[in-house]
Parts: C-alpha cells; sequence; structure tokens
C-alpha cells in the first residue's frame, strides 16, 4: 500500500503509524456531555467503502495525515494535512 | 540422453544421491540428470510412488529435491529451477533407506485405506494419541525434505525497486511490451524467473521475423540490455501483486553457484506505476491409470528439454494429447533423430498430415507399466486395446493461462469454452494487463501483437506516446483441443502428484458432499504443498463438476494467494536474523557498562545495566543489595539517557503542556521540575514524567523510556490535528542529551567536585533546575529523585556522556558508592511507592495511582471528562498499595493475586493483584506495591497473596505504597 504524504510524496505504508478514524480531529467541549464523549472516544463506523482515517507519517516527515480510502478495494482516493483539515472545521 | 550438444556451456560435475554425474553449463539438475539418463527422482509425498521429472519450470510436482549440505543443505528445491554448478550435491527426498528401495512404499499398497480423508475418519480416536503416536509417525512416512535442524547459515537479502512498467515473464508477450515501453522512454523492469529470457521462445523450434526465435529473442533481450531505462531480472519471480502497485519478486541470487559470503536470495518490492503480465501459460496432464511413472512428462517439457538443452526425455518416445499442440513434440523429436513411437490424439478429427510415425486418432492412453520407469502405455481405441513399448511419453491436455497475479487481490477468473480454460478478468489487479498466453492468446503472433497493445495502452496511461511497431512474422496456428480431463478406467488415475490425489478421490469427496472446490481442496490436499496445484487444479475441477453435474464455470476455482512460488521465510525475513530483528540503541556508557561487567537488560531497543557485579558476589541479589546501599548511605550513579527527552519552545508551550498533562504547568516558575501525569483521551494514565521550565518559553519534558515514542506521537497529534494555530515546536533530544542521576547524602557533595560553580541546597532546592556548567562543558542540572534521596540529574551533550559518566562513578567509588543498574533503581523506586509501567499499565486510572488530586480543576486536559465517570471514581475499584508479609517470608511474586482471609483463591474472591516486587534491604524484608479494591481504606488489614502459577501463597499486611521516608524529609534535606 501507498499513501501520499502532502509533504513528503508517496511513500510506503511501512512509513506510517495508523490511529484510526478521522473522528479523532472533531474533539467536544468540556461539557458535551456523556454523549458525545462516549461517540468521540469509543464509537467507530465500520464501513465497507470509503473511510477517513489518520495516518502519521512517522517515519518522515512527521505529519498527521487524513487519508480517504476504500476498506473494500483498498484504494487511497485523497490525502491532506491534518492541520489543514481541522483549520477548515473552524475549531 | 543428450542428442545435441549445441549452445551448450563447459562440463560440470555433480552428485545425485552420492552417485557423479557431468552435465553442462546451462543445466538445470532435471536436465542434466535426464542427460544422464536418470529418470527416477524422488518419491511421492504419500504413497512414495516411484516419480521422475515432469515439467520443466517452477510449476514441478515431482522432482523436489535436497540441495547442499550441513547447515547450508535446502530441501524442496526443484529439480527444474536449480542449476547445476561444479561441485553440486543433491539428495532425493521422502525415501529410505534409498530411492530404488524405499520401504514406506508398503503405504502404496495400503493405499485403499489411505483415501482422501483418511486422516479425519482414521485418526480420531484416541485423542491424545494423535499428538503421540499418529501424527510422528505420519510426519515420518509422508514428508517433504526436512530442514537440517541447525542454525540457517545463509545470508539474504532485501531490496526496492521502483519503475514505470513492470513486465512480468520475458516470452514474446514481455519482450515486445518491455521493448514498446522502452523505447517510448519509460522505466521498464523485465522479470523472468528462468535462468535466461526468452521464455517458450528458448524451447520451440520456430521463426520470427525470418530468424529463429530464439535468435530473435537473443536480439531483444541484447537490445533492451543496453538501454539506460531498462532493469533486466533473470532469475526473478514475481511472487505476488498487492496494494498501489506494489509486487513482490524473489531474486534467486547465488542459487547457481558454489555458496559464497554473498546472499542466496533477494526479496524485492517493486512499486510499478503499471504492469504488465506476460506470465505464460502451463501445461496440464491428462488422468489415466498410473500415469505417474517416471518418464510420464508434459509435451511441452519433453520439447523444452529436446530443443533448448538438447536433451531427450526417452530412447522411445509416444505422444498423447488432445489439442494440436501436442503434435509439436513428436515432430521436434522425430526431426532430432529420436524415435516416435506414436502419436495418440484422443479426437478422431484431429489433422496430423502425413507423417512417418505411428498415428492413433480418437484414441486414449489408459494405463502404463514398468515399476520405476515407463516400459510401455495402452492405448484403448473404440472396443480394441493395444500395447506401445515406450520409455518416455509426452502428454497433453491443453494450457492454462497463468492467471495467478491477477488473482491475488481476490479477483476470480473467467472460464473461456473455447480454450477450456480460466482467464484474467480485466482490472482485477489495478494497473496490471494480462498479455499473451496468460490472456488466452497462444500463438507466437497474437502474444507479440498484445505485449505491443498492452505496453502502449501503458505508455499512453502514463501521459506517454506510443509508436505502434512493427510486428514481426511469426507462427500464428489456431490453437484446437477438445477438452478431455481423465481417462475412464478403474485404477488410480492421478491429479495431483505432489499430494497423491487421484480422480477416484475428488469423486470421493464429492459422494462424502464436500462440493464445494474449497472443501474438495482442503478434503483431498489437492492443490497443496510447494506447486499449490499449478498442473492440477483445472483437472480436478473439472472431475469435481462432473461428479457434481455441474459446470466448470459454476463450480469455480479456488482463491489464488500469493506466493506464486515459494519464498523462503529467511528471505521475506531477509536481515532480521539474530541482531538484526531490531535496531539496537546504547547509551554513551555502554562500553564503560560492558567492562564493569554489567549483565545488560533489553529496555525496548535500549540496553540497560542490570547490576555491576563485584568480585566475591555470586548472585545478582548481593549486587542488588549493596547498590541501593551507595544511594541510601553514600552516593550512587546511575544512566537515565534513555528517558524520553522533548525539549518544547514557543509562546503556547505552556498551554500544550496544561493540555496533555493533568497538572498545571503554564504557572511553573522557570527554573523549576514539576511531576506530570498523562492520560489518553479514554481517562486511563499514558505515561509519567518531569518537566522541567528552562526559559519563559522553554520547557524539557521526561517521559518514561517504553512510552517516548508513544508521547512524541501524542504532542504531534495535539498539536497538528487538535490544536494546529498553538505557537508551539518541539523535537526529541533523547538522544542528544546523555543524564546521569547522582543520588544519595553525599550528592551534593559529588556534584560539586563537577561544577564550575557550586551550588547548595537554597540555591538548588528540590524540584529546582537550570544551566549549570559540567567541567567546563555547558549543561543541565535538575534536582529530582526518583529514590527519595537528595538527589540531581546532570546532563551534558551525548558527546561527553562517556567522560562524565567514568568521572561520576570514579567520584562516587571514592566516597564508597558506585555505580548502579536497573534492579537497584527499581528497590529504590518500590521502597519509594513511585510507578513505572509495571503499575500504569494500561488499565489504570489517575484515580487508581491515588493521584486523582493531580488532575487540574482549572483547565480542560486530555483525559479529563472521560477519567470523571462514575465507574472510573469508584471507590471499590482497585487502588495503590503497598504490600508487607507478615512474618518472615521467602518470596513474593508479581502477577499473584490477592484475596481476603479465609476466602477461597478464586477469581470471584478477587481483590487485587500484585504489580511490583523487591527485596528491600531497608525493611529487611520483601515488599511489593500492588492493586487492591478500595485499597487506601484498608491499610492495615491483612489479606492473601496467591499465586497458582508458582504455588506461592503469603499473608500480607495492606500499607502504605511509600515505605522509605514518607515525610519526605531526606529527597529535601
Amino acid at each position: 500500500m501507498r499513501i501520499n504524504c502532502p509533504l513528503c510524496g508517496e511513500r510506503d505504508r511501512r512509513e506510517f503509524y495508523y490511529k484510526g478514524a478521522a473522528v479523532a480531529l472533531a474533539r467536544p467541549g468540556r461539557d458535551a456531555g456523556a454523549q458525545a464523549w462516549d461517540e468521540y472516544v469509543h464509537l467507530r463506523e465500520n464501513p465497507a467503502g470509503k473511510t477517513h482515517d489518520l495516518w502519521q507519517h512517522e517515519a518522515g516527515c512527521g505529519a498527521w495525515i487524513v487519508v480517504v480510502r476504500n476498506t473494500v478495494t483498498h484504494e487511497v482516493y485523497e490525502t491532506a494535512l491534518a492541520a489543514d483539515v481541522k483549520r477548515s472545521m473552524g475549531a | 540422453m543428450r542428442v545435441s550438444e549445441k549452445g551448450l556451456g563447459a562440463q560440470i560435475g555433480f552428485r545425485f544421491d552420492g552417485v557423479a554425474y557431468t552435465g553442462r553449463a546451462g543445466d538445470t539438475v532435471a536436465s542434466a540428470l535426464l542427460a544422464n539418463g536418470v529418470r527416477l527422482m524422488g518419491r511421492s509425498f504419500k504413497y512414495h510412488r516411484p516419480r521422475g521429472v515432469f515439467s520443466a519450470g517452477s510449476e514441478e510436482p515431482n522432482a523436489l529435491v535436497t540441495i547442499g549440505t550441513g547447515a547450508r543443505s535446502e530441501p524442496n528445491v526443484r529439480a527444474t529451477v536449480q542449476e547445476i554448478y561444479e561441485g553440486l550435491e543433491v539428495r532425493s527426498q521422502s525415501a529410505w533407506p534409498s530411492l530404488k528401495f524405499d520401504v514406506m512404499a508398503v503405504n502404496d499398497l495400503a493405499a485403499p485405506f489411505l483415501g482422501a480423508g483418511f486422516y479425519y475418519k482414521t485418526f480420531m480416536w484416541p485423542k491424545a494419541f494423535w499428538e503421540k503416536l499418529y501424527e510422528p509417525v505420519i510426519r515420518r512416512a509422508a514428508g517433504l525434505g526436512s530442514l537440517s535442524g541447525q542454525h540457517n547459515a545463509d545470508t539474504y537479502d532485501r531490496a526496492f525497486a521502483f519503475c514505470d512498467l513492470l513486465v512480468v515473464g520475458s516470452g514474446p508477450a514481455g519482450l515486445m511490451a518491455a521493448t514498446v515501453a522502452a523505447d517510448a522512454g519509460l522505466d521498464v523492469i523485465l522479470c523472468d524467473e528462468d535462468t535466461a529470457m526468452g521464455g517458450r521462445l528458448l524451447a520451440e523450434i520456430e521463426d520470427i521475423g525470418g530468424g529463429t526465435a530464439a535468435d530473435w529473442a537473443a536480439a531483444q533481450v541484447a537490445r533492451l540490455a543496453a538501454m539506460p531505462n531498462v532493469r533486466l531480472m533473470t532469475r526473478t519471480t514475481v511472487t505476488g501483486a498487492y496494494d498501489g502497485g506494489v509486487y513482490g519478486a524473489l531474486e534467486r541470487v547465488t542459487h547457481h553457484v558454489p555458496r559464497s559470503a554473498a546472499p542466496l536470495e533477494c526479496f524485492w518490492r517493486i512499486t510499478a506505476r503499471r504492469a504488465v503480465l506476460c506470465a505464460g501459460a502451463l501445461e496440464r496432464p491428462i488422468a489415466f491409470e498410473n500415469n505417474d511413472r517416471p518418464g510420464i512428462m508434459m509435451a511441452g517439457a519433453v520439447r523444452a528439454y529436446l530443443n533448448r538443452w538438447g536433451v531427450t526425455a526417452g530412447k522411445l518416445v509416444a505422444v498423447f494429447g488432445n489439442n494440436d499442440d501436442a503434435h509439436r513434440t513428436a515432430r521436434d523429436l522425430h526431426a532430432a533423430g529420436v524415435a516416435v513411437a506414436a502419436l495418440i490424439d484422443s479426437r478422431a478429427d484431429a489433422e496430423v498430415g502425413d507423417v512417418p510415425y505411428p498415428v492413433h486418432l480418437g484414441a486414449q492412453v489408459c494405463g502404463s507399466s514398468g515399476r520405476l520407469g515407463l516400459t510401455g502405455i495402452k492405448v484403448r481405441q473404440g472396443d480394441a486395446q493395444i500395447d506401445i513399448a515406450a520409455d518416455c511419453l509426452a502428454v497433453s491436455g491443453g494450457w492454462n493461462p497463468t492467471v495467478h497475479l491477477t488473482c491475488h487481490m481476490n479477483g476470480r477468473p473467467a472460464w473461456r469454452e473455447d480454450i477450456a480454460a480460466f482467464v484474467p478478468v480485466p482490472d482485477m489487479v489495478p494497473g496490471l494487463e494480462a498479455a499473451g498466453a496468460c490472456n488466452g492468446a497462444f500463438s507466437t503472433a497474437a502474444c507479440l501483437a498484445e505485449g505491443a497493445a498492452a505496453a502502449s495502452r501503458a505508455v499512453e496511461a502514463l501521459g506517454g506516446e506510443a509508436t505502434a511497431p512493427a510486428l514481426p512474422e511469426a507462427e500464428d496456428r489456431a490453437y484446437r483441443l477438445s477438452p478431455l480431463w481423465a481417462v475412464a478406467g478403474k485404477g488410480r488415475a492421478w491429479l495431483d502428484f505432489q499430494n497423491d490425489v487421484s480422480v477416484k478421490d475428488v469423486k470421493q469427496a464429492a459422494v462424502e458432499n464436500f462440493r464445494s472446490v474449497e472443501h474438495m481442496k482442503r478434503y483431498t490436499t489437492q492443490g497443496m504443498a510447494t506447486d499449490q496445484g499449478k498442473n492440477s487444479n483445472v483437472g480436478a475441477l473439472a472431475v469435481l463438476a462432473d461428479a457434481t453435474g455441474r459446470g466448470i464455470p459454476e463450480t469455480g476455482t479456488t482463491t489464488f494467494r500469493p506466493p506464486y512460488s515459494p519464498i523462503a521465510i529467511a528471505a521475506l525475513g531477509a536481515g532480521a536474523q539474530g541482531k538484526g530483528f531490531a535496531p539496537q540503541r546504547f547509551t554513551t556508557s555502554h562500553q564503560q557498562t560492558i567492562e564493569m561487567g554489567a549483565p545488560m537488560i533489553e529496555a525496548g531497543l535500549w540496553y540497560r545495566p542490570s547490576y555491576f557485579p563485584r568480585a566475591g558476589e555470586t548472585t545478582w541479589r548481593q549486587s542488588c543489595d549493596r547498590e541501593v546501599g551507595y544511594v541510601r548511605q553514600t552516593v550512587g550513579v546511575c544512566d537515565v539517557s534513555t528517558l524520553g527527552k522533548i525539549d518544547i519552545q514557543g509562546p503556547d508551550a505552556g498551554k500544550l503542556l496544561d493540555f496533555v498533562y493533568t497538572g498545571m504547568f503554564s504557572t511553573l516558575k522557570v527554573g523549576r521540575v514539576r511531576y506530570g501525569l498523562m492520560l489518553r483521551e479514554d481517562g486511563t494514565v499514558m505515561d509519567d514524567g518531569t518537566c522541567a521550565r528552562m526559559g519563559p518559553e522553554h520547557f524539557v519534558m521526561t517521559t518514561t523510556t517504553a512510552a517516548a515514542g508513544e508521547v512524541m506521537r501524542h504532542l504531534e497529534f495535539v498539536t497538528q490535528a487538535l490544536h494546529p494555530d498553538w505557537a508551539v515546536a518541539f523535537t526529541s533530544v533523547t538522544e542528544q542529551w546523555a543524564q546521569f542521576a547522582v543520588a544519595g547524602p553525599k550528592s551534593l557533595e559529588l556534584l560539586n567536585g563537577v561544577l564550575d560553580t557550586p551550588v547548595d541546597n537554597d540555591s538548588w532546592p528540590f524540584m529546582a533546575c537550570g544551566e549549570v556548567g559540567v567541567m567546563g562543558v555547558a549543561g543541565r542540572l535538575f534536582r529530582i529523585s526518583f529514590s527519595g534521596e537528595h538527589a540531581y540529574e546532570v546532563a551534558v551533550p551525548a558527546r561527553y556522556g562517556a567522560a562524565l559518566f567514568a568521572e561520576l562513578v570514579r567520584r562516587a567509588e571514592a566516597k564508597e558508592g558506585g555505580a548502579y543498574g536497573m534492579e537497584a533503581l527499581n528497590v529504590l523506586r518500590i521502597e519509594k511507592g513511585h510507578i513505572t509501567h509495571s503499575e500504569i499499565h494500561g488499565r489504570v486510572t489517575a484515580f487508581d495511582v491515588c493521584m486523582e488530586r493531580m488532575v487540574s480543576d482549572k483547565k480542560d486536559c486530555i483525559g479529563k471528562v472521560m477519567a470523571a465517570r462514575d465507574g472510573l471514581v469508584d471507590p471499590m475499584r482497585e487502588r495503590l498499595v503497598g504490600l508487607r508479609p507478615v512474618g518472615a517470608v521467602k518470596q513474593l511474586s508479581a502477577g499473584a493475586h490477592i484475596f481476603e482471609t479465609g476466602a477461597a483463591h478464586v477469581h470471584a474472591n478477587d481483590q487485587g493483584y500484585v504489580t511490583s516486587v523487591c527485596y528491600s534491604p531497608d525493611m529487611g524484608t520483601m515488599i511489593g506495591l500492588g492493586f487492591v479494591k478500595n485499597g487506601p481504606a484498608r491499610m492495615g488489614e491483612r489479606m492473601i497473596v496467591r499465586d497458582h502459577v508458582r504455588d506461592l501463597t503469603v499473608e500480607v499486611e495492606i500499607c502504605s505504597p511509600v515505605f522509605v521516608d514518607p515525610e519526605g524529609g531526606r529527597l529535601r534535606g
């Protein structure tokens, strides 16, 4: 599998650390309530198809990256710096 | 027998089962043995039936041999792939005491009882007999070659390659594809598992572009070899297709020469933007009674041995086929002067023309004779049956496109009725296109055209422009066949030679309702082991389809998975043997530590000293107790450089620390250190450590040795993914600073001997930090303690680490102290109740380690909300306590569980568990740390520690985890 690091270019997946769903970007506020926090920490979709993941280019530049890929075909559609995605979420 | 020496190299001597033979450079073991008239090369896996070479390629099911001797012997090498070299030792397998007289051939007499599923039916009961009796006996009786049992003495390598176009296979399609792509300027890698490029062109008598096919291939290869954008890789099997255009390939680097220091094999990971599969096709046999005798071979293989190596597999050869291609074998043999006993074609309407050897149309071979090698065949034509003398039978049941790679990403091939074979479905592997025989195009002209077209499409897909090449004139006959899988008959007709699976076995599977092809495979073992059924899969499923009344397309194929041909684990794990398994990280004091005789233990990738033995000490405990004494009574020195050190700078550094630690750091004064606890977002403790404020916008964080990488990743996540706009930057400086703990009542005295400016308790109180000169070197000093004693950690740039360690140890020894290792460090911290990852093991909260008051109310932090959940602050949770044995005990063990006195020692009564234990020289007894339900409220309660594994029962008293100096007087004084 190859992942396109927005800073370094396309690299072997062995250079990357996998965290999980990109839901982790949307951290609830301190008073968001138990349900919001439960969903943030524990509940995950398990799609057969398109998914948004967080990977870190740990053996490279260290960038956290949102990877949009397909869990069935393993195709990687697009990647973006997590920082840019977070900024665009307006947090 | 060698009939021609054209194109062959020098004479080469080798041995097979101890007998010396001579071959020629370029020979495989198989061709050389055939040239010497050796037909018997192995015994079959299950029934120990005599077997000879069957094919001329990596699909070989029969001729598996062991090469080399001792630790460097290698089993299950295919004689058809292994090249000979001077001095090569080859041994047959699966036979005892010898290949010609194999006592295990009694299995063959017992065959009626050993049919499909015999394992499951026969050896079910009694259960205990399986491991002790049946399995070892079966393993000895039925087995492939065995490993040497010694450490693998060979080296292996791994490598990465990148290209625009990967071409797999160098037959007519592959050579054409590589040429078109290379001419268009693409970076091309052309791989072939054979020793020479050319594929079937090396094995056929035909013309391309007016010259011989072999000459054309040689000219194409020479042209490609001269191009700077082409890499030719022979002896390289592309074994798997993976995501993102990644292909695995095994290069047999030095299998063809005497063993040297060079790697035996290299496993390549090739990343290709596009790929063209030109893997050709594999010929398939026809099943008939006793169709496995040495001398019965594939027709295409007989042709290959004749045309490429000048070797005839027999002196009187019969040919049996269901297609026109088989006719070429008879033609070529006759042209080479080999007697053709008969050409038998199952088709009554086959066109043979006027040939000078007997032809039997509409006939089938239905039996054979000859114990250790073929002597004759039985041919049935209508109601008549005749015997024909022959020492070799060339069989062709048609050709199967080598679709394997196209199916490696879950694709299934499609059945093509006209060629009675499975062909690839386009786009089953993104970016991979099949061309030529592997795509069902069997004529040379079609292969050339498909190879060129596929390469042109690849060039265009990559944005280039391909010029359509002029295709040379080549053989373009139609491929006609009429399917014939098995000849009717009573005896055993073999489908899978490697696993001794007969037509009857497959039918039996169907009768017992193993109707799915995947079930049939597992019930009969058809298609397993080294050849993965390359010869037998289609035949077996055709028989299954017939037995279950379905068509072949509905019956389907089993799943093709990587690797295409076997790969040694040693090649996949190249470089990871012994110390290559993981990198080793050494501290700057490593050399001196080794010289002091310290046994080293691994801490993650780091190596740290257990203890520093002294003359006269016979157990580690003696050394450990002595080193604990240094710290408690005088002064000890310990390298703590392995702890993670992260340098954090920027206006928002305090904000970051407030967010990742439970405590408040933005208010920490410059020149002060604070202990911090870090949580995961689910409220569990991630790590702990200290953080020192070196300046208004400058902190130095320490982490535990184990979690340094995790914490770094966590900080990157927080600053990039949660708060990208904070003005803060950080980097790991773990390896830039050598850091040593100097601990004990005389630590201040010792340190002042090396500091440029002396310090005292007022200028450097407990938890002070700052920059200092250490013997003229700019360093850092931290007044922190992991032992509970008056202690410091002094840091210098790593290049001064070795010198400083030597100096500190020397000065400590002069004060009746010295270096201490991990064992003493552990005792010191347990005595003081300090936690490590033995306690914060991933399931405990700040509340559990009784640090809930360290979670600041004034701010948010990672893990804060979730840590406040009711269940995580329930007093009945297991919480940190100290454990002190009641009375004298020999042992207290970590991992043991804790029960109330009088309660049965069962799970339902579990009250907690022990995490850390040590012998405390200070207390004069074993002590421990552990977690007990509602622990802090049970101080003084007597409980039972029970270790079921070590059979230990100890009565303990629950106490404070701080055994030494609970008021902290020594720490501050």
